[in-house]
């Protein structure tokens, strides 16, 4: 039997502050143990990506009824940094340029906060040049400010390098691979099959079937108006990418 | 971590700075401003003729100027309260161990007398109107370098500073400035001679320690060609519920192809008005690298001024102003192209919060002979609340020809979905707070001397601890 990591039931979920609470997520229940990797598709403006800023307690969304827990534990009065801390990690989809910040300064940061140990000086830098070299970003990007003036690929690939360098064990990865080439595709998938093992788990939002061709996934999810719809093995994701989501509104 | 001071601090805890000393000092000029206490400033500090002179003169001035009918409100200043002149008991040492006893202490915990051995060539500590204590290494004596007190300068190169003093910055420029004229006392003078590279830094920290009191030291720095510089300034006072005053003069002489960079970290406490005039003249191929930092003081009015008066000249500003409750931070820089082909790039950065003030203010002219002139200029502000205020006001006066100018101003809050973005990365909201604001000051934090850049890192920690609730 394997370990449940995340559990969703019955979410509800819309913008905070709003008076018509603007409800995005509508009763949304999902389950991913450990070592499994699980796909969302759906539709833009499903609510793909408000799922992923609930999971993360973004302050911007407020729940508004059912529970998600994380190893069994409620993540409802945990703040965003308190459910990194327990092991949830999210790529974001259009990652933010924070001035002022080297990248090698950003990660060493958090990886003294999530572990709660310091961090030695020299063992990391080497890790971060490995994990860097892996991921063929340029090594002198070690010494930029976050994201500033990086490409929409040098910013994804970034936040892979985060992910390697974190370890967490649920990764939350939101649209990881759009404005991609081919070849960025190919590395931040490599990238993702290094992270993953069977003690951890990954949550993939996409649009685009290539990230997942070297990804061994176990269960897909289609989310249409803030609900999970259908939910099937790989074969979903073929069926889809050949005949859209029309199928699924005839319903 | 996260529980600590989730309550709002009204002022900060300054406990380094804030340690007062006993008031025993050797003598005081009485309160307010006459001619006889000038003449009594003068005869006390055994001024030559032509400095009285010149004293009383711009006493005339001062008494003929009213305040700047601009800027933040100093109305409460009342020049009949401020105690001109406070001479320590002390006499100037050459050595540490002369420095009596309180007063060394002082120095000790701002750190100064260990930089100097670490990381710095000479030294100037100056309490209240007097300078106590200088030195320089004897290798920059043989090359000729003169590090003093303004006192001694006027003894012994008499002829220089009479040239010099007060050209720059002349009485009639402001009241403040005629003021300074009339009562200034202590300050340095450095004198760098043709082709000499002083490649550490002198410094001069400035305290005030007496309540009420005003302080006046004027810094006059003359390098001849191509030498180069790195003078580093800082001051500091305990806090008072009386109003103190700075109203400094710096005059810096930037000769052909020289180089100097004037570092400042200002840190007075919060009854401080710091009425500062600042300017440097910079001639052909010379450059001027002013790196800046307010934090302290009630009410600040800075702009240090940059005339490149010779083809080719340069001037670098780089400068950061925090402001926070009760404070009205002025600041900001001015240049004059004066001939052709000068350059000049301001780059700042304001900070404010808890109801702070603060405002970028600056002037770029450029002459009508200075064909070709450059100037670019950056400010970007920082409100942390709702409560707080920032302003920028560049003023451009462009009469010469081919003239490339650039001017970029943003005023921004903390993006909250860069904090988000933190918090996602384990970072708690406070740090990840202090992290943005350290992002937004570092390219003038990295300009900084190391220790005043980690008592920058330091100032902002304080000041953004119990600023979430």
């Amino acid at each position: 039997m394997s370990r449940k990591l995340l559990e969703i039931k019955d979410l509800h979920a819309g913008v905070a502050d709003r008076q018509d609470k603007g409800e995005i997520l509508r009763g949304l229940n999902l389950e991913i143990n450990a070592g499994e990797i699980h796909v969302i598709l759906g539709p833009n403006g499903s609510g793909k990506s408000t799922l992923m800023n609930v999971i993360m307690g973004h302050p911007k969304y407020e729940v508004t009824g059912g529970s998600i827990a994380f190893e069994g534990e409620s993540l409802q009065e945990l703040k965003t940094f308190e459910r990194t801390r327990r092991g949830i990690f999210l790529s974001f989809q259009n990652p933010e340029e924070i001035p002022g910040i080297t990248v090698e300064n950003m990660l060493r940061a958090s990886r003294q906060a999530v572990t709660g140990k310091p961090v030695k000086i020299m063992k990391f830098r080497k890790e971060l040049k490995a994990a860097m070299e892996e991921l063929q970003i340029d090594p002198e990007y070690a010494g930029r400010y976050m994201n500033v003036g990086f490409s929409g690929g040098e910013k994804k690939r970034n936040e892979i390098l985060q992910l390697l360098l974190l370890n967490p064990k649920l990764a939350l990865l939101d649209e990881t691979d759009s404005g991609l080439d081919v070849d960025a595709v190919q590395i931040v998938s490599g990238g993702v099959r290094r992270f993953h093992n069977e003690d951890n788990a990954c949550l993939i939002i996409t649009h685009n079937t290539r990230i997942l061709e070297q990804l061994s996934v176990d269960r897909v999810h289609v989310l249409m108006d803030g609900q999970i719809v259908e939910e099937g093995g790989p074969e979903l994701i073929e069926k889809i990418d050949r005949e859209g989501f029309g199928f699924l509104k005839q319903d | 971590m996260e529980n600590r001071n989730k309550t709002f601090v009204e002022d900060i805890e300054r406990t380094l700075y804030d340690i007062r000393n006993e008031d025993r000092s050797a003598y005081k000029s009485q309160a307010g401003l006459t001619e006889d206490v000038v003449r009594d400033i003068s005869a006390r500090k055994h001024d030559p003729e032509w400095m009285l002179e010149r004293r009383l003169e711009s006493l005339k001035v001062y008494n003929s100027l009213s305040l700047p009918a601009w800027g933040p409100d100093i109305s409460e200043l009342n020049m009949d309260e401020i105690v001109t002149y406070v001479q320590p008991d002390a006499k100037m040492a050459g050595r540490w161990e002369d420095v009596p006893e309180d007063i060394k202490s002082t120095f000790d915990r701002l750190g100064i007398p260990e930089a100097e051995k670490v990381s710095l060539a000479g030294v100037g500590a100056q309490y209240d109107s007097e300078v106590v204590y200088h030195s320089i290494q004897e290798s920059l004596i043989q090359q000729g370098v003169v590090y003093t007190d303004m006192e001694t300068a006027l003894r012994e190169y008499e002829a220089l500073v009479r040239e010099h003093f007060m050209r720059l910055v002349p009485p009639k420029d402001h009241k403040f400035a005629a003021l300074h004229g009339a009562v200034w006392s202590g300050g340095s003078f450095v004198y760098v001679p043709e082709g000499v590279h002083v490649e550490i830094p002198l410094q001069s920290y400035f305290r005030l320690n007496a309540a009420g009191a005003g302080q006046f030291e004027h810094t006059l720095i003359i390098l001849e060609k191509n030498s180069s510089l790195h003078f580093i300034e800082g001051c500091s006072a305990p806090k008072y519920n009386v109003t103190n005053l700075h109203a400094g003069c710096v005059e810096l002489f930037v000769g052909e192809g020289a180089r100097l960079r004037y570092s400042t970290i200002e840190n007075w406490s919060r009854n401080m008005m710091n009425l500062n005039t600042k300017r440097a003249l910079v001639e052909k191929d010379g450059i001027i690298e002013w790196v800046s930092g307010s934090f302290g003081s009630h009410v600040s009015m800075l702009y240090p001024c940059s005339i490149l008066h010779g083809e080719n000249a340069r001037c670098e500003f780089t400068g950061v102003t925090f402001a926070s409750k009760g404070q009205n931070l002025d600041t900001g820089a001015s240049v004059i192209h004066a001939a052709p082909y000068t350059s000049a790039n301001i780059s700042t950065r304001t900070i404010s919060k808890a109801g702070g003030r603060a405002t970028y203010r600056s002037a770029v002219k450029v002459t009508p002979n200075a064909h070709h002139a450059k100037c670019s200029v950056n400010c970007e502000s920082l409100m942390l609340d709702d409560i707080s205020r920032s302003d920028t006001l560049p003023v451009m006066d462009i009469q010469g020809d081919e003239a490339d100018i650039g001017h970029e101003a943003t005023i921004g809050r903390i993006s909250e979905e860069a904090v988000f973005y933190l918090m996602s990365r384990g970072i708690s909201e406070e740090e990840a707070r202090a992290m943005i604001v350290r992002g937004f000051v570092e390219p003038i934090a990295k300009e900084l001397p190391l220790e005043y850049a980690v008592e920058m890192n330091n100032l902002i920690n304080i000041e953004l601890e119990g600023t979430m609730g």
